[in-house]
């Protein structure tokens, strides 16, 4: 196996050639906060959360989708990507309508502890309370776009792991949305098959299990985990 | 020479202000119990809805507290007075820092479609518009969180925020300390 050495904050890392930024970091122990990315999915760097600086690179490169180089030095925390990484979060709670204190997701959302991790005490740019709708045509499910992240997730484990492709994404700009089958009520579209995997993976509150109320939807990403484990495995096989 | 006067420490002056909000943060203030006694040892409360009768906010507050978002025409007046006359403003609680649920008005974008919704369009027939000039206070075009309108010296978020993350505020604030807040127990918000 070819191995690259990497020097990552204040740690030497030597990882398989053919690995991320953000895996030899994981491997160093450095946690570079994440959204979008979710292990057992492909990574499309669509949040921007896990941006590091490169020694070398004007630009800021996203861990999630940057290989590893040889003799590579990353910084992965310095003050100018910490307030690149709050100013995102506070993006994405202006950009849609986050009322954590209602939200099915409250206390076990991925955007509300990420609004800790960056200490979003109150957001600094103007709220724009667009007006988005509901979709509650699923008999199961509910797709909420006041507080879709646009992370893609959902879009990625229908098509990658459940191999439905229900989901995909519509519009552009301040318009972009998650859309079910072309663009139907999701409860119209034949090709989903129920499986909850979309509600699994969620982040925030945006897919729900239509019975949850406030704070009780617990979402469990690993589960995705072991699902792929265990195909990879064949141990389900007959 | 002169007598020397022992000097004692003057009480700090410390207001509570509810905006448009459901008043839970108030509740959550006054789940401080025990602790009140102390607070009321430390602080004169010159202007509170749940610790106080007077109705005009006064001169010279150290310290307020700002429950709820600025919604209506008498919320502007109060938050701007509070501002004039207020040393260390704090935002207290989800609607003042986010607008949070007064907030979610704004998504039907403007006064006139929110008064239209609920008192006609959800009406059971008989619905009616309010019209009290100078009696009911009207709304503004959105609800804003506090530091849209006026500056704020401190975020204090949560939906309420606990008593004891009030009480992280509050104790640095008497004693002229700043508060230092992160973590999910101090900042989460909801």
């Amino acid at each position: 196996m070819n191995l690259y050495s990497l020097r990552i904050d204040d740690h030497d890392v030597a990882i398989a050639a053919d690995s991320t930024v953000l895996q030899a970091a994981q491997e160093a122990s450095i946690a570079i906060p994440t959204l979008c990315f979710l292990e057992g999915l492909s990574a499309v760097a669509a949040c921007r959360m896990c941006l590091v600086e490169v020694s070398g690179n004007d630009t800021l490169l996203p861990a999630c989708i940057t290989p590893v180089q040889e003799g590579m030095q990353v910084h992965t925390a310095t003050p100018r990507l910490q307030d690149i990484r709050r100013t995102l979060i506070e993006l994405l709670f202006t950009e849609g309508n986050h009322v954590c204190g209602i939200c099915v997701a409250n206390g076990h959302c991925e955007l509300q502890n990420l609004a800790v991790e960056v200490g979003m005490d109150h957001s600094r740019l103007p709220y724009r309370f667009p007006d988005r709708h509901v979709d509650l045509s699923h008999p199961l499910f509910g797709m909420d776009h006041n507080r879709c992240v646009l992370c893609t997730r959902c879009v990625r484990v229908c098509d990658e792991v459940e191999g439905a492709h229900v989901w995909d994404v519509g519009w552009r700009g301040e318009h972009c949305r998650i859309i079910a089958g072309l663009e139907e009520p999701w409860g119209a579209v034949e090709a989903c098959t129920h499986c909850g995997k979309c509600v699994e993976v969620c982040p925030t509150g945006a897919l729900f299990h239509r019975g949850d109320t406030t704070d009780e939807k617990h979402s469990d990403p690993a589960r995705l985990q072991a699902l792929m484990q265990a195909r990879q495995q064949q141990r389900w096989n007959p | 020479m002169e007598p020397v006067s022992p000097t004692i420490p003057r009480k700090q002056r410390l207001a509570t202000v509810w905006l448009a909000g459901c008043s839970g943060c108030h509740m959550s203030f006054l789940d401080l119990d025990e602790w009140l006694l102390e607070l009321a040892q430390q602080a004169d409360i010159v202007y509170s809805p749940v610790a106080c009768d007077r109705k005009d906010y006064p001169a010279a507050v150290d310290i307020c507290l700002v429950e709820g978002g600025v919604g209506n025409t008498d919320n502007l007046v109060l938050i701007q007075q509070v501002r004039a006359n207020t040393t260390v403003l704090v935002s207290f609680g989800d609607c003042a820092v986010t607008a949070n649920i007064p907030g979610m008005r704004n998504m039907l974008e403007g006064a006139d479609p929110v008064l239209r919704r609920a008192y006609l369009e959800l009406a059971d027939g008989s619905g009616q518009r309010p019209h009290a000039p100078g009696i009911v206070p009207e709304l503004l075009e959105r609800v804003l969180p506090v530091h849209e309108v006026v500056p704020v010296d401190v975020y204090l978020p949560g939906c309420p925020p606990s008593a004891s993350r009030i009480r992280a505020v509050v104790e640095p604030l008497l004693r002229g300390e700043w508060p230092e807040l992160s973590g999910p127990d101090l900042i989460r918000f909801g």
